[in-house]
C-alpha cells in the first residue's frame, strides 16, 4: 500500500477531518461505539505513517492474494459488441481481473488491510456482515490465516441463495449466524453486526465489507481497495502508454468501484461510470440508491438511501445478493453530486444476458455483480469509437452464482 | 422551570418509562404510564433499522410500522397527550433518519408545536450535532445525550457540551433489554458522572425488576425502564393498559421508597 498524496483542488483529498465527503459520510453511531470509532481513526492514521504496515500489506497482497491481478484485453467480446454497433463504433474492452484473486473477488484486498489494523489494535475477535458471501468468505479467510475467531452475520434469504459460500465460510472455521429480522438480506445483516459490535466493543473488530459505515471506514476501505486502480493505471500506461477513456464498475456499497476510480479521479480525460442494480426495473423493485433514493442516515453514514417520505428504509432488490442493499458508500454520493462520476443502472435481465455473453465470448464466468458492469460496457462501447478504450472491473468470479443463474434461466443443476 | 426539570426536582428519583409509538393502543398505554406514576415518558419513534435495540423493541418497531404508523401520527399522539397531561414531560426517542429526513428545523418545530419536551437520538453523537442539535436548542427542546460505559473522562465534556434536560446513562455496552449491569459499576459510573455535570442522571438498559429499580434509585436521579414495558404491550396487545399501569406502579412504589431508608 502506498499513501495517497493529494494535491490541492483534487478530487482525491476527501473526506475532511470529520469524515465528511461534502454533505455525506460522517459518524452517525451510538455513543457506545463512538470512542471505538475514534480509536480506529487514530490507529489508521498511525498505520498510514508506518512503513512496516504498508510492507506487510503489500507482501500479503502479492504472495497470499496473488496481486497484481492481470489487465486483460477482451478481444472476442470487443468483436462481438462491434457486430451490433454502428460503423466505426465499438470501443476496445479491457478488464481488470480481480476475480482471479484468492477467494475469487476484490473483497480480500480490504480484509487483509482491516485484519492488520485489528491486530495492531489488539482485538481478538472478528465480526463481519455479508450479502453475496464474498466478503464473508474473504473475512473468514483472513481470520483463518491469522488465527482469530470469526463470526459472520448473513441474512437468512442470502444464506439460502448463496449456499456454496456459506459452506466455504464454515470450512474456513467461521461461524455463520443467520439473520431473520427485516427481509433477511445485507441491510439486516449489517444491523446485527452493529448490535454485536456495540455489545462487544472491548475485544471485537468489525470488518466492514464495503466503502460505507461510520468514518473512517469509507476512507480506509477505499484506500485498501485503491490497489485495483493504482495497478490498473500503471498497467495501462505500461501496456499501451495511455489511460482508458472510460472506467466502468458495478456498485452495491461501491468498494470495487471506488477502488478502481479513486486513483484516476484527477485524470480529467478519464470518464467514469458506476452501475447500480435496477433489479426488476427502476419503476419496480430495485437496489439503485442514487437513481431512486435521496440523502439520509443509515449504518453510520449519511448517503443516498432507498426510503419513504418518513425516512423508513425500503427493501432493495437485485438478483445479485452483493448489490442488494438500499444504500451506497458516501463518496459515491459525493462524486455523483459534484458530477465527477456518472451513474446508471442495469436490470436483472440485462445482467443475466451479459453474464452469458462473457461466458461464451471470453471463457470467463463472472459474478452477477460485475455482470451488471459488463451489460453497461456493452451499451457504452457501441456509442464509442473503435480507438477508444473502456476498462471495467471484473471484481468477482461467478462460481458462487451458478445456482441462482440456473434458476433464473429455468434450468435445474 | 421546564417540565423535565420539575420532574427531576421531586422528593424522589424519577421513573422514566418507555413505549414505542403506534404499538398497541398507544393513547391508552400513555395514560397507563401516567396513572402508574411515570415521572417522564419516552415515546419511541419506530424505525425500520433500530441498530441499538434488542429483540423486544425491534419487534415493537416492526409491529408499529406494519400497522402503518407515520411520523405525523406520532406528533398527533404527542399533541393529544399534552392536552390530557399538561405536566408530564414527554421525550421522543429514536434514530437520526426519521428525525432529520425533513430537516432538523422541521422536526424541532413539530416537537415544539406538539408540546414535546426533549429528544433522544440514538445515532447522532456530539460529532454530528449540527444535524439536529442547533434546531432543537433554537426551538427550546432539550437534547438529551447518552453516556455509556465507553464514555471516559476525556470524552465526557464533549458529550455534555450542548446536552440538556437530563443525562441518560446507558449502563451496559450493548443493545436494549438484554444484559443487566452490575450494581457496583452503576454506582461508580453515577458518581463519576456527577463530578462533571449538574444535569440529573437517569440510568437505563436492562432494568426490569423492582429490586434493580430500587438499587439504581438509591444512587441516580432517575431510572429508565423500556423493554419490560414493551414486552407487556407485546403480550397483551390492545388491552395492555391495565398490566402496564400495574407494572409501572410496582416500580414507582420501590423507587419512592428507595431514598426513605
Amino acid at each position: 500500500m502506498t499513501i495517497t498524496d493529494p494535491t490541492p483542488n483534487s478530487f482525491r483529498n476527501q473526506p475532511d477531518e470529520r469524515g465528511h465527503f461534502g454533505q455525506f459520510g460522517g459518524r452517525y453511531v451510538a455513543e457506545t461505539l463512538m470512542p471505538l470509532v475514534l480509536d480506529l481513526e487514530r490507529e489508521y492514521r498511525a498505520a498510514q505513517q508506518d512503513p512496516a504496515f504498508a510492507a506487510q500489506f503489500d507482501d500479503l497482497l502479492e504472495h497470499y492474494v496473488g496481486r497484481p491481478s492481470p489487465l486483460y484485453y477482451a478481444e472476442r467480446l470487443t468483436e462481438e459488441v462491434r457486430k451490433n454497433a454502428p460503423a466505426g463504433k465499438g470501443a476496445q474492452i479491457w478488464f481488470k481481473r480481480d476475480e482471479l484473486n484468492h477467494t475469487g473477488a476484490h473483497k480480500i484486498n480490504n480484509c487483509i488491510g482491516q485484519i492488520l489494523l485489528a491486530i495492531r489494535m489488539g482485538k481478538t475477535r472478528i465480526i463481519a456482515e455479508t450479502g453475496a458471501g464474498q466478503h464473508g468468505v474473504a473475512t473468514a479467510t483472513v481470520c483463518a490465516r491469522f488465527g482469530l475467531p470469526c463470526f459472520i452475520y448473513m441474512g437468512a434469504k442470502d444464506i439460502e441463495r448463496q449456499q456454496p459460500n456459506v459452506f466455504r465460510m464454515r470450512l474456513l472455521g467461521a461461524e455463520v449466524i443467520p439473520v431473520t429480522s427485516g427481509a433477511g438480506t445485507l441491510k439486516d445483516a449489517m444491523n446485527e453486526g452493529l448490535r454485536d459490535w456495540v455489545a462487544n466493543v472491548h475485544d471485537t473488530f468489525y470488518i466492514i465489507g464495503t466503502a460505507a459505515g461510520p468514518h473512517p471506514y469509507p476512507e480506509l476501505v477505499r484506500d485498501f481497495q485503491s490497489v485495483i486502480g493504482k495497478e490498473a493505471r500503471a498497467q495501462m500506461l505500461s501496456r499501451i502508454n495511455r489511460l482508458p477513456d472510460l472506467l466502468v464498475a458495478a456498485i452495491g456499497g461501491g468498494s470495487n468501484a471506488i477502488g478502481l476510480f479513486h486513483p484516476f479521479l484527477d485524470d480529467k480525460e478519464v470518464a467514469m461510470l458506476g452501475i447500480e442494480a435496477a433489479g426488476h426495473g427502476l419503476e419496480k423493485e430495485h437496489a439503485a440508491s442514487l437513481a431512486g433514493g435521496r440523502p439520509g442516515v443509515l449504518h453510520g453514514n449519511k448517503t443516498y438511501l432507498l426510503q419513504d417520505d418518513d425516512g423508513q428504509i425500503a427493501e432493495a432488490h437485485s438478483i445479485s445478493a452483493g448489490l442488494d442493499y438500499p444504500g451506497i458508500g458516501p463518496e459515491h454520493s459525493w462524486l455523483k453530486e459534484i458530477g465527477r462520476v456518472r451513474y446508471d443502472s442495469v436490470t436483472d435481465t440485462e445482467a443475466l444476458a451479459a453474464f452469458q455473453l462473457l461466458c461464451r465470448t471470453e471463457g470467463i464466468i463472472p459474478a452477477l455483480e460485475p455482470a451488471h458492469a459488463i451489460a453497461a460496457v456493452e451499451r457504452e462501447a457501441k456509442k464509442m469509437n473503435r480507438d477508444q478504450i473502456i476498462l471495467a472491473n471484473l471484481c468477482g468470479r461467478g462460481d458462487k452464482d451458478i445456482f441462482t443463474v440456473a434458476e433464473a434461466l429455468g434450468t435445474s443443476i | 422551570m421546564t417540565r423535565i426539570s420539575a420532574a427531576f426536582s421531586k422528593s424522589h428519583p424519577a421513573l422514566v418509562a418507555f413505549i414505542t409509538a403506534g404499538d398497541g393502543d398507544t393513547t391508552a398505554n400513555l395514560d397507563a404510564l401516567v396513572a402508574g406514576g411515570a415521572d417522564v415518558i419516552e415515546l419511541g419513534m419506530p424505525f425500520t433499522d433500530p441498530m441499538a435495540d434488542g429483540p423486544a423493541i425491534q419487534e415493537a418497531n416492526i409491529r408499529s410500522l406494519n400497522a402503518g404508523t407515520k411520523t405525523t401520527d406520532i406528533f398527533a399522539l404527542a399533541t393529544a397527550f399534552r392536552k390530557r397531561h399538561p405536566d408530564t414531560p414527554l421525550v421522543l426517542m429514536g434514530y437520526a433518519n426519521p428525525m432529520t429526513i425533513r430537516g432538523g428545523d422541521w422536526f424541532a418545530s413539530e416537537c415544539n408545536k406538539a408540546g414535546v419536551d426533549g429528544v433522544i437520538c440514538v445515532d447522532i453523537p456530539p460529532e454530528e450535532d449540527p444535524e439536529l442539535g442547533p434546531a432543537l436548542r433554537n426551538a427550546g427542546i432539550d437534547l438529551i445525550r447518552l453516556a455509556t460505559p465507553t464514555t471516559d473522562a476525556t470524552r465526557l465534556p464533549t458529550v455534555l457540551n450542548g446536552a440538556s434536560g437530563f443525562l441518560y446513562y446507558v449502563s451496559v455496552a450493548g443493545i436494549t433489554g438484554l444484559q443487566v449491569a452490575a450494581q457496583t459499576s452503576i454506582d461508580e459510573a453515577v458518581a463519576r458522572l456527577k463530578v462533571h455535570t449538574d444535569l440529573p442522571i437517569a440510568v437505563g438498559f436492562g432494568v426490569r425488576t423492582p429490586e434493580q429499580a430500587a438499587n439504581i434509585a438509591r444512587v441516580a436521579d432517575g431510572v429508565v425502564v423500556g423493554s419490560a414495558i414493551v414486552e407487556l404491550v407485546a403480550e397483551h396487545g390492545t388491552s395492555a393498559a391495565g398490566p402496564v399501569r400495574d407494572y409501572v406502579a410496582s416500580l414507582k412504589q420501590v423507587i419512592v421508597a428507595a431514598r426513605k431508608v
